[in-house]
Order: structure tokens, then sequence, then C-alpha cells
């Protein structure tokens, strides 16, 4: 029988990494010195399970690698040996080894072997071991060129049954070796009275002729050495075994003192098996492109699902059913009592499948302990990282692409917005300072935010910058919150050097583009000498948003609720023109520059009249802009499709979905809408200070 | 059909454990520590149980000492997944009543072939 070991290599992989994170969080956790027993075993168990599986699916490159850690782990948790900080360095430094290790593995390339060399010889130093660390394959199969005839003598102690072992496999194993001539002596058996089914009375003398080595006539005794008298010798040739044991000048060799014996114990089967097929057979071998992620879900989830599932087939059994009947009054009100019904369980089970794609966002937090302990000590800052809402759940697919964006941010709090402990003190502040990730639901959003208690933003210099960038003009009069929100813009970088930490080239243009790409959107506040927070939103989910169908000439668009700040009937005497062909409409102290969507989409036939009109005011990154539209019409959830993966990427458009009567309706990207009309930020400014003077004027 | 109970904290190496005995026509139930494996056992009988050592909640030795003072476990064999740095533990599951042990890392056939001693 042949298994290909390859099937289990994904869920091998996926494991291993949660045991890297497991292992970085509780190193994290570490006092050197004052460390429990239970946290050491923790990560003694997750370095232990990827040796275990790395040997097994033959990842030879990290089982060795692993072995060392083990090793020393094991030590520290027999208190052999103290944990120091130099160990928790070079164990989180394996950590991340491992990681790229199991990474090039997973992706099917050949690992860079020398930092895991390199590690592996420290830990070597530190267990002052340097041999023998790589487990050799033990090939000591030779079989013996002849024949050769041993006798056998085995007399079981009399508990051998209780410790599940079963004498006769152990005599038909024997058979399989060679020509097997057996003898039982059953003169211990004692009278009736004194007779206990549990124990073994019996014993044997066997003469065993076989091509195969002594070993492998051990090792079918091997578990039960301590539970039996076992005698192997050798009766020479072919014609031995008309000697009796005593005589013969060959080893006598009682297994029970042979302690040797114990090592090379993946040998008796070896003996069966082609001797190449530990090794090499499950080196990874199709080529995966698609690497097939996988999550994992309670089987709660799983099971309220099938609940409902349930609960679908009953109501649909039951809309059949009226459906035979003829139409009456009572029909049709049945009628609509279960389609209500099934409108219920359509919901219910939309809610609870997209639960299934929830998952906690420590999935995400549980990265920045590691990342804010090496930073704060690359920049002698020292910093308190607290975490909140850990449990907060979140859209997978989100998950993985909110991460980026947030590392960026907490490094940069850490570099700009921190100060050094020096600072601190002398602005009268804890020496220690704190960056807090705080993660909660708010209506259909995930809010994430990032506070530092720092020197918060320096508008001065953030102006100053601003200026000599040709974002601003000198006259222009910004608030402190307008002046905050120049960092978002492209080529704008306040950091006077480029530091390794923050200012990669990535700038905080970049950080919103990611988070706008998701549909969310990041801001900033800030406070002079107490600290800066940046609070960033996102959908739960990429998959489902509730939407305002509109009606723009004869089409249905779908406006995001999430980004609608009012609709109204437009009051023509406030509406001014601007520029050439901009319509400004005056709301309360705002300006609202109008855009007219059938002309974005160049749609004929809509109502372009402004007071027969609706408009819908949206905002997107603080920018209201009013969307001129015929009519609202119903709002409801909508199961976006991608217009990229079915036909190309739209402007102005994010999606499509079908609406109930099968026809298709195009999502509006609100961001990328203001900037198709090409109204920029901060060009709000400018028409802001256009429309006064043209309501002066 | 014998029936056998395979214990493994790892998920790919209970699948490799189960999908092997599974294919050589084993009824194969899995547990994922010692603990559940512990009330899995009392509920039901198994011809045999293979269990790792190192497990969160209930290790290996304690659900084979606890299994092996069971009635209905008298006499079954259990066996444990061992790595060849444990050479203390195969004295210490011997102790606590295993039948023998397996050694890490083996594949599929080494398994079999080893189950073979206990089980046929």
């Amino acid at each position: 029988m042949s298994i290909d070991l390859s099937q289990f290599f994904e869920v091998f992989f996926e494991e291993s990494f949660e045991g890297l994170d497991a292992m970085e969080a509780e190193l994290l956790n570490l006092e050197p010195g004052a460390e429990d027993s239970e946290t050491i075993n923790t990560i003694f168990r997750a370095a232990h399970s990827i040796k275990g599986g790395s040997g097994t699916f033959g990842f030879t490159s990290v089982s060795d690698f692993t072995h060392v850690l083990e090793t020393l782990l094991d030590q520290i948790r027999d208190g052999q040996r103290q944990l120091t900080a130099e160990h928790v360095n070079l164990l989180l430094k394996s950590v991340d080894c491992l990681r790229a290790l199991l990474g090039a593995l997973q992706a099917e390339q050949a690992p860079d072997l020398s930092e895991a060399n390199e590690l592996r010889l420290k830990f070597e130093v530190i267990l002052g071991m340097s041999d023998g660390v790589a487990e050799e394959p033990v090939e000591s199969l030779q079989e013996s060129s002849g024949e050769s005839t041993y006798q056998i003598d085995f007399k079981p102690l009399p508990h051998l049954f209780k410790t599940g072992n079963e004498p006769l496999y152990m005599i038909s194993e024997l058979a399989e070796l060679g020509e097997l001539e057996t003898t039982a002596f059953y003169d211990g058996i004692p009278s009736i009275e004194n007779l206990s089914p549990d124990e073994c009375f019996l014993s044997w003398r066997f003469f065993l002729t076989t091509i195969k080595p002594e070993s492998a006539i051990k090792e079918i005794f091997e578990w039960v050495e301590d539970d039996a008298h076992i005698e192997i010798t050798m009766c020479g040739g072919l014609f031995g075994k008309v000697a009796s044991n005593a005589d013969v000048e060959t080893a006598n060799v009682n297994i029970e003192s042979n302690s040797g014996l114990e090592t090379p114990s993946p040998k008796p089967v070896k003996a069966e098996v082609p001797v190449n097929s530990l090794g090499k057979k499950a080196e990874p071998k199709k080529p995966s492109e698609q690497s097939s992620t996988s999550i994992r879900v309670g089987i709660d989830k799983v099971d309220s699902l099938i609940n409902m599932v349930g609960e679908l087939v009953i109501t649909q059994a039951m809309l059949s059913q009226i459906g035979e009947q003829d139409i009456t009054e009572t029909t049709i009100t049945s009628l609509q009592e279960g389609l209500a019904q099934l409108a219920h369980n359509t919901r219910d089970l939309q809610e609870n499948v997209m639960r299934i794609r929830m998952l906690p966002i420590s999935f995400v937090f549980s990265r920045f302990p590691r990342l804010v302990r090496d930073i704060s000590q690359k920049l002698n800052k020292q910093v308190e990282l607290k975490l909140l809402g850990e449990q907060t759940e979140l859209d997978k697919t989100v998950m993985e692409k909110i991460s980026d964006p947030m590392v960026h941010l907490v490094r940069n709090s850490l570099d700009h917005g921190l100060e050094t402990p020096e600072q601190r003190v002398a602005a009268g502040k804890d020496p220690v300072g704190t960056v807090t990730l705080n993660a909660f639901h708010q209506g259909g959003n995930i809010v994430i935010e990032i506070m530092d208690d720092g020197q918060g933003l320096n508008t001065e210099k953030i102006k100053e910058k601003a200026i000599a960038n040709g974002l601003v003009q000198e006259s222009d009069e910004l608030s402190a919150d307008e002046i905050n929100e120049l960092i978002f813009m492209p080529g704008f970088s306040t950091a006077d050097a480029v530091s390794d930490i923050s200012g990669r080239g990535v700038g905080m243009d970049v950080v919103r583009r990611n988070i706008q790409a998701l549909n969310g959107s990041v801001e900033v506040s800030s406070a002079p000498g107490v600290g800066s927070t940046f609070t960033i939103r996102l959908p739960l989910t990429l998959a489902i948003l509730d939407g305002q169908l509109v009606k723009v000439a004869q089409h249905t668009y779908i406006i995001p609720l999430i980004s609608i700040v009012e609709s109204l009937q437009i009051d023509i005497s406030k509406v001014s023109r601007v520029g050439k062909d901009l319509d400004v409409l005056r709301l309360r102290d705002e300006y609202i520059p109008i855009l007219r969507l059938y002309d974005i989409f160049s749609h004929q036939g809509a109502i372009e009249e402004l007071d027969k009109t609706l408009l819908v005011v949206v905002e997107s990154d603080n920018h209201k802009v009013g969307l001129l539209v015929d009519d609202l019409l119903a709002q409801q959830q909508v199961v976006i499709k991608s217009l990229e993966a079915n036909y190309q990427k739209v402007d102005g458009v994010s999606g499509a979905t079908i609406l109930g009567d099968g026809r298709v309706s195009l999502i509006i990207d609100i961001s990328g809408l203001i900037k198709l009309s090409g109204l920029k930020r901060p060009g709000s400014q400018e028409l802001l200070v256009e429309a006064k003077a043209v309501e002066v004027a | 059909m014998k029936k056998i109970l395979a214990v493994d904290d790892s998920a790919s190496m209970r699948q490799m454990v189960g999908f092997t005995l599974k294919k050589a026509g084993f009824d194969v139930t899995e547990a994922k520590d010692g603990s559940e494996a512990l009330s899995i056992a009392k509920q039901q009988g198994f011809d045999a149980v293979i269990s790792d050592v190192n497990m969160p909640v209930m290790d290996g030795i304690t659900l084979i000492r606890e299994l092996r003072s069971l009635p209905n476990y008298k006499f079954t064999p259990l066996l444990m997944l061992t790595t060849e740095s444990g050479l203390d533990k195969k004295t210490e599951g011997k102790a606590a009543g295993a039948t023998g042990w397996i050694v890490k890392p083996f594949n599929p056939e080494q398994l079999l072939a080893v189950l073979k001693k206990v089980i046929r």
C-alpha cells in the first residue's frame, strides 16, 4: 500500500505556522528566571510537533533544525538548564528562521539553510555538543550473506498479557523471518485452582533458520524485553540446531542487558519496505500555483448551519406543497407566510455563512508584541503595548489585507510618535511610552484604533513640508485637522532622514490607498504632547454590503449605505455655479459639490433639472460630495461580484451585483468617483474659498 | 472491523495516521488530546489505541496509565508515538502500561508494519 503523503502537507504547514505563532507569543511572555512550566511546555510542544511532522513528511531540513531547539527546550523544561535572555532571543530568531524554511517548502522552493545552520551552531554551543545532532538515519541493515539458525528461548513473565502484547503475533512474526520450529512448554501451568486466566504461564523455544540478522529477531521482542526472559543464541550454520545452546561459539546475547538496542528502532520496519522510502519520497512534487488556503471553523458554527439548512428544506417543502394546490385566498396567505419564512431563513443562513469567514482580530494583533519588542530595542525606546478588543471578529480576507497597513502605522507610532525615555522624562511623562491597539464593532464596521501617548503630530513641520513639496500654498488657511490630513498625501514624508524603521519608501498615502481598497477609511487625530490616534474603519466583510439602490435614467446603481450622509431635495436658491460647470450646494455651513451621475456615466434621458431630482450626499475620507440621482429605490444587502474578475476594472465602480429581477447593477465606488470627477483634495479648500467668493459677489 | 483510537494534538499527524489506518481497513476514531481520548475510550471499546506523548491538557503517558486501569482496556494494545530523543519516555510509558512504541518519524508503511505486532 502506498500513500501519498503530500496530501497532508497543507495541514502540516498550517499547523506549523500556528505553532510558530504560539511559540512566538509565549516567548514574548517569558521573563527569564521567572518562567512558568506551562509556558515552557507550550513552547516545547510546538517545537516538538513541528519536528515530528516535518520528520514524518520528509522535510529533514526543518526537523534537523528543530531538533536542537527541542533539545534545549527539553532541558529547560526538565530544570536541567536555566532559561536566559540569550535563549529567548535565539529561540525567537529560530521562529523566524523556521517560518522562512517552512514558507519556502510550502512554496516548493529550496529553502535557504544558511541561517538555520548558523543558528543551529549557536544552539550546539549552548548545548555543549557538536556531534550527532542530525539523527543520522540508521542504515545498518546489511543482510547477512547466508542463512543462520538461532535458538530462541522465550519465557514471558506472568503479567505479559497486561501489557497488551500477544505472544501469538510475535511467533507469527518470527515465522515470517524464515523457517521456524516451535516447542511450547506448558509445565509452568499451575493446577486449576491456582490458575489465573489473566496470566501467562506458557514458554517457548524456537529454532529459526533465517537470512535476516539477529537484530531482526530482537526487534520482535523489543517491546517485551522487560516482561519476559529472552535468550537468543546463534547455532551456527544450517545444521547447527542439533547443538544445544551452550556449546556454540557465537555470541550469546541477552536482550535484557542490551541497552543499545533501543536506538535504531525504525529498523524493524525497514526490513519490510524499500529503504529509501523514509527520506526521499515526501518531497513536494506537483506544482500548485493556487495556494489553497483554509480556515478552521468551530463545530458550533457548522452545527448551526446544518440546523438552518434543515429549516430551509422544511420551508421549501412547505412552499412546494402550496404550489401544488389550487390558488385560493387561503393558499395565497400561506404562500406569503412561506415566503416570509424563506426570507427569514435565507437571511439567517447568510449571516451564519458570513460568520464562518470571521476570525478574531487577535490573529493580526498577535504579531505586534514581537514587532514592538524588536523595534523598540532598535530605537532604544521603552514601550508598552496594550491590546484591546482582541476577540473582535473580522472577515478573513479583510484581516489578511489590513495587517500590512497596521504594521506601517504602528512602526510610525514607535518611530515618530513616541519620544525617547529622556525626552519623555523631560516632558514630565512616564519614561515608558504606550501604544494601544483597540478594535471594536460599530454598526456594520470594524474600527481599529492605533493610539500612542507620544508627542503628537508636529503641525508646523507638516505644513512646512507640505508647502515645500507644493501640496499647499503658504497663504492657505488650514485647521490643525486639515494639516494632519496632509500626511496622507502622496509624496509626503516628514522623516528628516529615511530611517530603518519607517520610511521605507512606503508613505501614508499607500496606507490610505490600501485601506480604501478595502472600502475602508483611515483618519488621524492628534494633540501636541499628548499623542496621536489613527482610526481605521473597515467593512466587516468584502463579500456583502448594505446598498442604497438609486435610479439614474433607466439604470439602477448602488451606493454603499455606509458612505451616505443624507439624501435631500435640492433647494435651488442654495446652489451656486463655480468655475465652468461645477454646481455647489450650500448645505448648512458646508459647500457640497454636485456630481451628476448621468453625466459621469454618460446616460441619456435622466432628469437634468436640479430641483426635480434628488441629491445623495456621500462622504469619503472626510470629503463630502452630492450625487445627483433621479430617484431613490430600495435599500438592500447586495452580494458583491468582482468586475475585475469577470470583465475589467472600471473607474468609479467598485463592483457589480445581480438584482432580484436578474439585472446587473453597478456599485459606485465613492472615492474613485470623486477622483474621476476631478475634484481633488485639498481642492475642497479652493472650492470652498471660491464658493464663498461667488456668494459674496 | 477492528477499531483503533488515534490520539495526536497535531492535525497533520492525526490525519496521516487516520488515513493510513482507514486505508488498511481499520475503523479509526481520532482524538486531539489525552482527555478527549479518555472520554471517547470510556464510551466505546477499541481494539488498539495509538497515542502521541506530548499533548496539551492530558499527555499520552497519563492517558495510557488511565486507560490501563480501566477493566475494558486491561489487555488492549496501547501504543505510543515517540521521538528518538524520548528514550526515557519509553521506560516511563512502559511503566504506565504501554504495550509498545512507534518511533517518529515514521511513514505509513512503517506504522502498519509495527501495528501488526499487536493487532491482526
